[in-house]
Order: C-alpha cells, then structure tokens, then sequence
C-alpha cells in the first residue's frame, strides 16, 4: 500500500514569526546608560572677600588619608554620616521671629548648630591619599542627605518625591510644555528651600 | 504516447517560503555580530565606586577620562603607578587640556558649549589625583562633571 503523503505545515508565517521576536527585542532592549553623580566645579577666579561663615553654620567632614572619618571633631562610621548631615541642614536654630527662622525645619531648633539649610554649609576635606572610593562614598551619602530633605518637603508642599520628579523629568516622562515647565520652577522652589551648599577644600597634602 | 503527458495540469508550483524564516534569522544574526557598541578601549583598571543617589549620563555631549591603574597586560610597560587615560591612549596631567580640547570637539558643535566631563576613575585611586584633573577642568572651564559610579552602596554592601 503507498504510503499516503503527509500534508506540508505552512511554514509561511514563521518569517512573521521572527519579526515580531526581532521587532520585540529591538524594542525592549535599552543599553544600559552610565549613571553617576554629577557636580559643578566653582569657577576660576579669584575671590578677594571670601564670604564669612560662621562656626556653627559649618558641618566639617574630614576623611584622612586611611579613609577614617572626622565628623565635626568627632570620629565617625560612614553609616551614621547621613544622618548627622540631615539632623546639621535639619536643625534650625535661628530664633523664631528673626528673619532667618526656618519654618519648615524639623529638627532640634539648636542654637549651638545650623541656623538654616540656606546657611548650612558642609565642607568636606580630604587628604591626597584618600581612596576615590571612600571619598564618592562620602559625597553620596551627603547627596542623599539632601535628597532626604528634599522628598520630605516636596512630599509636604506637592504630594511628589523630589528625587522620583527629577527622574521623571530627565527620562522624558513628562508630557508637555506648559507641565514641564511648571515641574521645573516646583523643583525649583523645593531645591530653595534646601540648596546643596557642598564646599571642598583644597585636599591637604599627607603629613601637613 | 500519453506515457510521456504530464500528468498536472500546467499550473505553477508555489514558491516554498519555509526557508524565509532562516533568512530572517541569517539577517538578525549578521547585524547582531556585526554591530559593535563602540566604546574606548580600556587601558587602566576600572572598577568604579558605588553610589546610589545617581543621575544619568547624557552620552551625546559627555566626553570622558578614565584614570586608575595601568591594566594588567601593560603593567611591564606602563608601571602600577596610577595613570590617566582620555581616548584611546594614556594621557600626563600636564597633557590634559590639549586631550580634552581634542576630545570636545568631537562632538555635535551645538552641543560643545553643554559639555559633560565624565570621570571614570578606579576606586582604588588616590583623591589626589582626581583633584588634580579638578584643577585641570577648572582651568579649562569645563565645569560640569560627572563622577561615574555603578549601583549599589558602600555601607550595605
């Protein structure tokens, strides 16, 4: 008996088939972009009448060169570092009443620390043999002492995270002019209200 | 006679496209090996720090510096002494400004004025160093920068 011819499978639209997996990959993959801490450098120039600071408006972080912390003349672990950046920028110690109360702070209200994020400035010094890895440890922890601060207020005034806004924004998620630019001047205004004031001073040399 | 009469009719076989798919992939496969996400040739050591309150890098008008140890293929050559590298070779500090120049005007003329320095540095090089590139930028006025980290945290490991 002749065998009976098995009936071909119609392969036609397996091409279809491979475009729709290239067209779906060539979709889904994004290459993955570098990401980092971005900082603007103070200008060249000459500064005749450097701005006075007072004391207590101050935050001192030292690293030395084996990448030990010195946190306002007291030895200090990397973790405990951001949150005694927040409770300095938090603290707002002017007295009610004088122009340079906080109102939005919440911390101790001590006069012997910052009187306002606004004065508050955290300068960090480090030694020429720091690690690069402890001193952008350093920097990251006090930018998220900020971004700390930030989300609480713009959680208060907008309902949003600062941090998840900027983000947004950066990606292009946010759709429109007129609401892009509205998001802009709230950021704006959130970042106001606690400016990255960071100052680094010139890195000693070891031993000096 | 009618031995040697075909049988069918004069109709045309259909083309077989069960080999398109293959074709398809053949296409895929070629791109996929031939396209090259061209980046610089690393010449020094770089495992980058880690952060996590981190910004994105826009690529288009960012130029980079890489410093950190000599890899380990050039140590014989280069030495272990930390070095910096913009391009595809090893730049001195006092050679950077002309590097960076060079660098910058590689990209779109209309983004040149935005530029982006982004720094890749090996943690385990010296603050120094990264200091001196500062002073160098400054000089320069590039002024933003960008220090390049991977994801993660210094504390939590």
């Amino acid at each position: 008996m002749a065998r009976r011819a098995t009936p071909e499978v119609n392969a036609g639209s397996m091409a279809d088939i491979a475009f729709l997996l290239l067209i779906f990959f060539l979709v889904t993959t994004t290459i993955e972009k570098d990401k980092g801490i971005a900082r603007q450098l103070p200008p060249k120039e000459d500064i005749v009448d450097p701005p006075k600071i007072k004391e207590k408006n101050l935050f001192i972080v030292n690293v030395n060169r084996n990448d030990q912390l010195l946190v306002e003349e007291k030895l200090m672990e990397l973790k405990d570092l951001r949150q005694a950046a927040i409770t300095f920028l938090d603290n707002g110690g002017a007295p009610s009443g004088s122009p340079e109360y906080c109102n939005y702070c919440k911390g101790r209200r001590n006069p012997e620390s910052s009187d306002n994020p606004d004065k508050a400035v955290i300068s960090v010094q480090n030694d020429r043999l720091t690690s690069y890895k402890m001193y952008i440890a350093v920097q990251n922890e006090l930018v998220a002492a900020y971004n700390f601060l930030r989300d609480r207020e713009s959680q208060r005034l907008y309902g949003w995270k600062f941090t998840e806004k900027t983000k947004d924004l950066n990606e292009g998620k946010i759709k429109g002019e007129a609401t892009k630019e509205a998001l802009q001047k709230q950021l704006e205004e959130v970042q106001k209200l606690f400016p990255l004031k960071l100052s680094e001073a010139e890195p000693k040399k070891s031993g000096q | 006679m009618s031995k040697f009469t075909k049988k069918k009719s004069n109709e045309l076989p259909p083309v077989s496209t069960a080999s398109l798919p293959d074709i398809v992939f053949m296409l895929l496969f070629f791109f996929m090996v031939v396209t090259v996400l061209r980046d610089d040739n690393l010449l020094v050591q770089n495992k980058l720090p880690k952060a996590d309150q981190v910004e994105k890098l826009k690529k288009d008008r960012s130029v980079y510096i890489y410093a950190g140890k000599p890899s380990s293929r050039y140590v014989d050559k280069y030495g272990s002494e930390p070095k910096i590298q913009i391009g595809d070779k090893y730049t001195d500090i006092t050679n950077i400004k002309f590097a960076l120049t060079e660098a910058r005007q590689k990209l779109l003329p209309e983004l040149q004025d935005k530029v982006m320095v982004a720094l890749k540095v090996d943690e385990k090089t010296n603050t120094g160093m990264v200091t001196d590139i500062k002073q160098e930028l400054r000089d320069l006025n590039m002024l933003k920068i960008i220090y390049i980290t991977t994801p993660g945290n210094e504390i939590n490991q």
